[in-house]
């Protein structure tokens, strides 16, 4: 560790994307790119009408990644004095003395980086002190409590703002910042009859503070959600339709991006193979990312490595149109990069005509998961197997609340399955989806 | 470094490596831990970390990548009542300490500054669990990349059939400083290595994948030692070719046998959660207010245990200064005991049973498991598969989880057979077992001689934060358990 500097003004995160450049160019490097972090928050918890926790969030964090021609190696740091910079730039060169060449390896094209930064409205700084942090996450939680009198317990209202600045830099000449906030009211009750007890939660998230929705409804909701699933029962083992509500749904967006994202394809270890031009989902289906829209929760105008985003389609009438790749990948693949380095922005599929009633109808008799849990699913063979808790669905309207109980099909299966599309979008998340209507699965029961 | 540390020379170190590059010294600490106490701050800590990580991974044939990642940090919190106030910084100098003394103590508004003169001690009983020396400096880095290439090797010359083979090699090395606010110092150095192997196989067109892997708190000299890194490599493709010939799982309640070892994630997920202290004090898990209470059979003894020498959940004290111990949740099917951290052993009126965790400096420390098992039992393991006339016996798992509050647990299983008439059966396609945790220890009528533990690849994660942590079990027969499969 280095010397004590008395002064602790904050050197722009910029200046110190641009300084590690310049170091790794003195380290050797033939080429190198950084990102950085900075961030700070405050999140208040409220439990039973009494402050929890208080936690004031300050986090900072360095990546650098250097290329000696074709070989790389990469660190990361939390610590911004510039010996420990250079130490950091020091131990991703020292790395990549060890690894093989990759002919793949390297910055993106330049020719793909975005050359201009659009401005997309991701900043709305909150001056929430921790008094109203209280007041909103205490508002929250009585909201709760006064929907039911089985509403008995509370884990708690949270409020939450977060504040941060992004920084993206290579020694291609790309510097790109992008400065955002996010918010969030949480709540997360307990019912209670004599069938035992059961946890829902609900939230509202968003750029912007005066978009949020208010604490009294954030509560009401965790609350209902909450009450619904008492008496909760395990049903026989059968074969239904399925409808994920909007929330549940986003995972089956999740699993589609991941088969067709270029580790797995270059791995060869994705369900989805070779599946460019197939049609996977039925003609109505409709996916795309839309990376610039305003105020949006996964909205960058750039990715990762500064390739410049834009509108693009992932399946176009059923057919999947490309894959979802960064220029590592894409070289590899021979393909272009999709902008997709760090992930996808505002994946959205389409909504349909019916809101989440008019689905319930359509399904008739079926299962409505409202929550899944555990991690089984196979990516190499699409083969998915999860435990859930909803609702039996009956003459389209929900007949009692379902546990313990397990749902399984074949990813491939249920994408072809999938028959409708709800209006009713959870704009909350980076993935935006109605509710999912899945044509048959196997639920496990007793 | 010497080999036979105590935990003055611990102490030393970590005093040596954490403050005095800042020009820190106890009296500075006094100061800081003076802003944050006042009249109504019942409790208070300052958590200093350093840790370094690397890891290495191979694919292709090739180690193409490798990452080193440097943190440092201190939290301060300031707990009065049932309020935690919590606050950071990623500079370890006399300035934002004081900065986030503040903050944290301003969770106590009413109430004078107290000021108080801290007589440090260091907390008794230390253990050594392992060795203080750096993992990442164990190996020369080519002999890390030709390990890897090592395991590439095998994998590919255990069969014709293997096509790709993913290969990580990872280490850390982290020093911790405590100091709470009724004096005591505490400090430990945690070395954590890890090897995973990942396969896909393929045949007739068809794909499937194998993992296996292991680690501990050791240095990467464990994976050279009884043939265990070319063990992990052969283990993945052995299960990936097993499930070659996998046909779908069948789906309803049934008999199920799990396999000794990783299976244990079972009580990890079952009952482990369901014990940690802050669920039990808030009344929000389903075992809340159950201690004494029968929850399992007879047959099942089930600890946490944090003392196990050299294992990934081990500690030699917890997060909070506290020494880690091995703490009886069931004995002999009856509830013995919650896992706990200091806040909430105090608001419960228990003792803390050195369960107190945190990720890192920029996470309030909470109940964790630490190694948590099933002592064995008297049935052979062939037996207890030869009793079951249909059903499913399951060997492999990969991740679980678990609805506190309904008591709701899953746990996916990535190697299962078919059980009929006593016989291991097909292979099936892994399939998600769901279960109540409360209700399915209860269910467990035979328990195998065979304890294992874990391999030491498991992390659990609670409230957004990952702890390294250990499971096991014996050879276990549960009547009635929720297969996840398609066929009905
Ligand atoms: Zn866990």
């Amino acid at each position: 560790m280095g010397a004590i500097t008395a002064d602790r003004r904050d050197v722009s995160v910029e200046d110190v994307a641009a300084q590690v450049l310049e170091m790794a160019r003195r380290h050797g490097a033939t080429a190198a790119e950084v990102d950085t972090s900075t961030a700070r928050g405050l999140s208040v918890t409220v439990r039973k009408g009494e402050v929890e926790t208080v936690e004031h969030h300050r986090d900072k964090s360095l990546s650098v990644t250097v290329y000696f021609g074709a070989r790389c190696g990469s660190s990361s740091t939390s610590d911004f004095r510039a010996d420990s910079l250079d130490e950091a730039v020091g131990a991703a060169c020292t790395i990549a003395r060890f690894t093989a060449e990759d002919p793949y390896n390297g910055l993106a094209d330049a020719a793909e980086l975005a050359r201009v930064v659009p401005e997309l409205d991701l900043h709305h700084p909150w001056t929430l002190t921790v008094d109203d942090a209280i007041a909103l996450a205490t508002r929250c939680e009585q909201a709760a409590f006064a929907v039911d009198r089985r509403i008995v317990n509370s884990e708690g209202a949270s409020a939450t703002t977060y504040e941060s600045t992004d920084v993206y830099a290579n020694s291609n000449g790309f510097i790109g910042t992008v400065r955002s906030t996010r918010h969030s009211l949480s709540c997360a009750v307990i019912a209670e009859d004599e069938g035992g007890m059961q946890r829902d939660y609900d939230y509202t998230s968003s750029r912007v503070p005066d978009d949020l929705l208010t604490p009294e409804a954030v509560g009401a909701a965790a609350a209902g959600r909450t009450v619904r699933r008492l008496g909760g029962r395990q049903i026989k083992t059968c074969q239904v339709p399925v409808l994920y509500e909007a929330q549940a749904a986003r995972s089956l967006l999740s699993h589609l991006v991941s088969a067709v994202s270029g580790p797995s394809l270059y791995r060869r270890s994705s369900f989805l193979l070779d599946s460019l031009g197939e049609t996977l989902f039925p003609a109505h289906i409709h996916i795309f990312e839309d990376p610039l829209l305003r105020r949006g929760m996964g909205s960058a105008p750039f990715d990762a490595e500064g390739v410049a985003t834009r509108r693009r389609d992932l399946v176009r009438e059923g057919v999947l149109a490309r894959y979802c790749l960064d220029s590592y990948a894409a070289r590899k693949l021979n393909l272009s990069t999709t902008a997709n380095a760090g992930g996808v922005h505002n994946l959205t599929i389409e909504p349909g005509p019916d809101d989440l009633a008019g689905l319930l109808r359509r399904m008739g008799r079926g299962l409505f998961v409202t929550e899944l849990i555990g991690f089984g699913i196979n990516g190499v063979t699409g083969d998915y197997s999860r435990g859930a808790a909803g609702f039996w669905v009956e003459d389209g309207a929900l007949a009692y609340p379902v546990e313990e109980i397990t749902i399984a099909g074949n990813l491939r299966d249920m994408y072809k399955g999938l028959v409708a599309v709800g209006g009713d979008v959870d704009a909350r998340h980076s993935t935006r989806t109605g509710s999912l209507l899945i044509e048959r699965m196997t639920v496990a029961g007793h | 470094m010497a080999s036979h540390n105590t935990q003055t020379d611990t102490l030393r170190h970590a005093q040596d490596f954490l403050l005095a590059p800042a020009g820190l010294s106890s009296g500075d600490l006094e100061v800081v831990m003076n802003r944050v106490l006042g009249h109504n701050i019942d409790y208070a800590d300052l958590y200093f970390q350093y840790g370094r990580q690397e890891s290495w991974s191979l694919e292709e044939g090739q180690v193409k990548s490798g990452n080193r990642h440097t943190e440092q940090g201190v939290g301060i919190r300031a707990v009065a009542g049932e309020k935690t106030g919590f606050a950071y910084s990623d500079e370890i100098m006399m300035p934002a300490l004081l900065d986030a003394a503040t903050a944290a103590r301003a969770i106590a508004r009413s109430g004078n500054p107290g000021s108080q003169a801290l007589t440090s001690r260091t907390g008794g009983g230390m253990l050594h669990l392992y060795e203080p020396d750096d993992p990442l400096a164990s190996l020369p880095d080519e002999d890390k990349v030709a390990l890897l290439l090592k395991v590439e090797q095998e994998a590919r010359r255990m069969d014709p059939r293997v096509r790709q083979v993913m290969a990580s090699l990872g280490g850390s090395h982290e020093t911790i400083l405590v100091m709470r606010h009724d004096g005591v110092l505490a400090a430990d150095i945690r070395p954590l290595v890890r090897l995973n192997v990942s396969v896909i196989v393929e045949q007739d067109g068809r794909r499937e994948h194998g993992s296996a892997g292991g680690g501990g708190r050791t240095d990467y000299h464990y994976f050279l030692t009884e043939d265990r890194a070319l063990g992990y490599a052969r283990e993945a493709v052995r299960q990936a070719l097993v499930n070659l010939d996998a046909v779908a799982a069948p789906a309803g309640t049934m008999q199920v046998v799990l396999g000794p070892g990783w299976p244990g994630i079972l009580l990890h997920e079952a009952i482990g959660h369901g014990l940690e202290g802050d669920f039990n004090r808030k009344g929000t898990s389903a075992f809340a207010n159950r201690l004494g209470e029968r929850i399992a059979s007879e047959a099942c003894t089930v600890v946490d245990d944090g003392t196990l020498p050299g294992r990934r959940g081990s500690l030699n004290v917890d997060d909070e200064g506290t020494p880690v111990q091995n703490t009886v949740l069931i004995e002999k099917g009856v509830l013995k005991g919650y896992m706990q951290d200091r806040l909430n052993a105090r608001l419960m009126g228990a003792a803390p049973t050195g369960n107190g965790r945190r990720e890192s400096y920029a996470h309030l420390p909470i109940p964790r498991m630490t190694n948590t098992y099933m002592l064995a039992g008297d049935k052979d393991p062939e037996e207890i598969v030869a009793s079951v006339k249909k059903g499913l016996y399951a060997v492999n798992f990969g991740g679980g989880q678990v609805d506190i509050t309904s008591g709701k647990f899953v746990f996916s299983a990535s190697e299962a057979y078919l059980i009929e008439n006593g016989r291991i059966g097909r292979p099936v396609k892994g399939a998600t077992l769901i279960g109540n945790g409360p209700d399915v220890l209860t269910r467990v009528t035979m328990v195998g001689s065979d304890l294992a533990l874990d391999t030491g690849v498991g992390t659990c994660g609670k409230d957004g934060q990952n702890v390294p942590v250990g499971v096991g079990q014996p050879t276990l027969r549960i009547d009635g358990l929720t297969v996840g499969g398609t066929e009905e």
